[in-house]
């Protein structure tokens, strides 16, 4: 017999002493109300995302490419094909190999969703986020995120996004506390993380 | 690395062995102590906790008992999405998966991210014997594995080690695993992380093959998601050009939706943060974008034993938080190895009698009983595993397990227990033997408890099997009753000198000072259970430590 087979077949021979009927998930933590929106919403998401200690800013739209301009400085950047702004001296990404990546100090890229109550951004990898290595090989991360895009909830994030694309959440710099529980920020991924928040977009 | 848990003594020996390891309880309490806080203030952040407890509960029901509904749908979605999916009866079937993998792709090394489920079936060992290096790239198991040691927490797997142990580690083994250390590398926790990053990275560039686990597998999208910190599980999910990663049945959820209630749930209950760093979904294989050759394996390995049992298949629940570990008393003082699994603590203690089946080995056996069933593990967990519950019938089904032979020094003690309490007078005369038994051992009780009390240690003859593993207080060297008697009903008390040693047959005006010589160790005065000695009303009971 395969393995395939026999393992659905302890499956089932465990769950004949299965009680009757169907289990009901009771939803009742969706009744508790969004503790935030609007202004308060987004307030509160930067809150959050600084408590990891990473940086926000926050800029409107005719003061981006400025601010962008200021979060890169003089390091090397590079950008997703899809980035809807400039990014002068960055270079384009066109299938660069990890350790090519390795040489560059900064990517700049935008995000898919902000969630307030966790301090998190999510990024569903199209073409203004870039792929995944993208935004894990450099050491500096800077990231945009439009107002309308933070959402205040969990439950609301993941209604949001599309599961069928791979997804990474991101909640402050790579982290670690494994060394007698004192956090230490950068261990493999981006050890600086930058929120740009784009408020009258 | 040829550290390995076979052949680890049961856990009364292993406990005792901890327990004398002062460094090691030192390194815990303040371990257990700071996740302890962090968690209960995010938690009490979230006013619908309790809901999302229940909800985590039953989504992990709704899963386990249709489990083979989810199992096919799950298989259906990742070879929809590109992903080749594997079943592995048990580890031997699971780790020769991987082999083969890796020999298709003629690679000597793999990168891994942590992953209970390749722990529990010792894949690095099983690719060592194939020539394949397996390199953990998490900063607790790297430290674990350069230092060919055992890990001892779900969730930080060195938390017995401290800086200055890590930086000899990092100084001594690092070469010979790849980049050097730093020579002039200080104890200090950022420089630490640095030279791992450093070490680390020369291996992330250059893997072919990524090993993980996973934290959750969606079944109506064939989505995988790993849940973590640091940066490695990125690395390892994104930059290899084949991922294998090694899923246990158990983790199965039905629906895309469910993920709300865990992805609340599991940073705050683990790490006590409100969200960890990195979360990575991805289902199958997305071209032009991480890994283009994806594996499943799925695994049994017990797994289907443990569903077959009805009080214990809700231990198939736990997402792996740790909660459970960081509030649990004997944990705090025996560590995570003295549990001879990857499973410590708390869910271990019932998780690996379940999945290897009581009878099967002493040191399996001896789990069930590393409790004192104080339910604080049920409280904190995340998705209402009890726990305490699972641990009484599993002790049940040990004795059955052994029934046939003598009866134990334990059942017979217990027997006669039963026989003194059932009669006044018996009890009267068992106490006046046990006042005066007080005051004879007392001289030569060895250890002091928490708070001062003075305890036996180890009783020679039939009496060893109870006290082998238990810290006993001394008997009192008064009853209440001879008490009760002596001072007419508490009202006509004049002497406290009738216990020097301040033993608990003496009321103290200020019971919380400690006032024997015995070795309360810094951590010991901040520590919970550093109570104040016994009340009036708990003498002559003999009770306490467990
Ligand atoms: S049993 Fe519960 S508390 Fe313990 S690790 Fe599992 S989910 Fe967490």
């Amino acid at each position: 017999m395969s393995a395939r087979d026999e393992i659905l077949g302890r499956v089932r021979s465990a769950l004949t002493t299965r009680p009757e009927g169907e289990v009901d998930v009771p939803r009742a933590y969706r009744d508790a109300v969004a503790p935030v929106s609007g202004d308060a919403m987004v307030d509160l998401f930067v809150e959050r995302v600084e408590d990891y200690r990473a940086t926000v800013r926050r800029c409107t739209v005719a003061e981006l490419e400025q601010a962008v301009a200021e979060a890169v400085g003089q390091a090397q950047a590079v950008v997703p094909p899809g980035l809807d702004w400039q990014v002068p001296g960055a270079v384009a990404d066109d299938g660069q190999s990890a350790a090519e990546l390795d040489g560059i100090d900064v990517v700049v890229t935008a995000a898919a969703v902000g969630i307030a109550v966790t301090g998190t951004i999510v990024l569903d990898h199209r073409p203004d986020q870039g792929r995944r290595a993208l935004t894990l090989v450099p050491d500096h991360h800077v990231c945009v995120v439009r107002a309308s895009q933070v959402v205040a909830t969990v439950p609301e994030a993941v209604a949001a996004l599309d599961p069928a694309r791979p997804l990474t959440w991101i909640s402050g710099p790579s982290a670690t506390s494994d060394i007698e529980l004192s956090r230490v920020e950068g261990v493999h991924g981006p050890r600086r993380l930058e929120v740009l928040l784009v408020t009258d977009a | 690395m040829t550290a390995t848990f076979v052949g680890m003594p049961v856990f009364p020996t292993a406990a005792r062995a901890a327990l004398a390891d002062t460094q090691l309880r030192r390194n815990l309490a303040h371990a257990t102590s700071t996740i302890r806080a962090k968690r209960l203030s995010v938690v009490s952040e979230v006013e619908e906790w309790e809901d999302l407890r229940l909800a985590g509960a039953a989504i992990k029901d709704q899963a386990l008992l249709d489990l083979d509904q989810h199992l096919l749908r799950l298989e259906e979605r990742l070879t929809a999405n590109g992903a080749i999916v594997h079943w592995a009866r048990d580890a031997a079937e699971a780790c020769a998966i991987v082999a083969q993998v890796a020999r298709d792709h003629e690679v000597d090394e793999v990168v891994k991210v942590k992953s209970m489920a390749t722990a529990e079936i010792e894949l690095n060992e099983r690719l060592a014997e194939h020539g394949i290096a397996a390199w953990e790239t998490d900063l607790a198991e790297l430290i674990v594995q350069l230092g060919d040691d055992l890990p001892s927490h779900i969730l930080v797997p060195a938390i017995h080690r401290n800086r200055a142990e890590i930086r000899e580690i990092f100084l001594t083994r690092m070469a010979g695993a790849g980049k050097a250390a730093p020579a002039d590398l200080t104890d200090d926790p950022p420089e630490l992380a640095a030279a791992a990053r450093q070490h680390l990275r020369e291996k992330f560039l250059r893997a072919k093959v990524g090993i993980s686990g996973a934290n959750f597998a969606v079944a109506d999208t064939g989505t995988l998601v790993v849940v973590e910190s640091e940066g490695n599980g990125r690395m390892c999910l994104t930059l290899p050009e084949v991922l294998v990663s090694v899923v246990g049945i158990e983790k199965v959820l039905p629906t895309w939706t469910d993920l709300e209630v865990f992805l609340q749930t599991l940073p705050r209950s683990s790490t006590g943060e409100r969200m960890n760093p990195y979360t990575s979904t991805w289902s199958g294989v997305t071209p032009g974008d991480g890994p283009q050759e994806v594996h499943v394996v799925l695994l049994d390995n017990g797994r289907t034993r443990a569903l077959a049992d009805e009080v214990g298949r809700q231990a198939l629940r736990c997402i792996r938080c740790s909660a459970c570990l960081n509030v649990c008393p004997v944990y705090e003082r025996t560590g995570g190895h003295a549990y001879g699994s990857v499973y410590p603590g708390p869910i271990g203690a019932i998780l690996n009698p379940l999945l290897r089946g009581p009878g099967s080995g002493d040191q399996v056996d001896s789990l069930p009983y590393a409790s004192t069933l104080c339910g604080a593990c049920f409280e904190a967990c995340p998705v209402r595993i009890d726990i305490p519950t699972v641990l009484v019938d599993l002790r049940a089904q040990v004795v059955d397990a052994h029934r046939g032979g003598v009866p134990s020094a334990q059942s017979v003690a217990m027997k006669g227990a039963a026989w003194t309490f059932g009669s006044g007078a018996r009890l009267r005369a068992a106490t006046r033997a046990s006042g005066l038994l007080g005051d004879v051992v007392r001289r030569f009780g060895r250890r002091s408890l928490p708070g001062g009390r003075s305890a036996l240690g180890r009783l020679p003859g039939p009496g060893a099997a109870w006290s082998g593993a238990r810290d006993m207080p001394t008997p009192p060297s008064e009853s209440f009753r001879a008490w009760w008697r002596r001072t007419a009903g508490g009202t006509s008390e004049t002497s406290g000198a009738r216990d020097p040693e301040g033993g608990p047959g003496t009321p103290r005006p200020n019971p919380g000072t400690p006032t024997t010589t015995g070795d309360r160790s810094p951590d010991q005065s901040a520590d919970p259970s550093g109570r104040p000695a016994a009340g009036p009303l708990d003498r002559g009971v003999g009770g306490g430590a467990l």
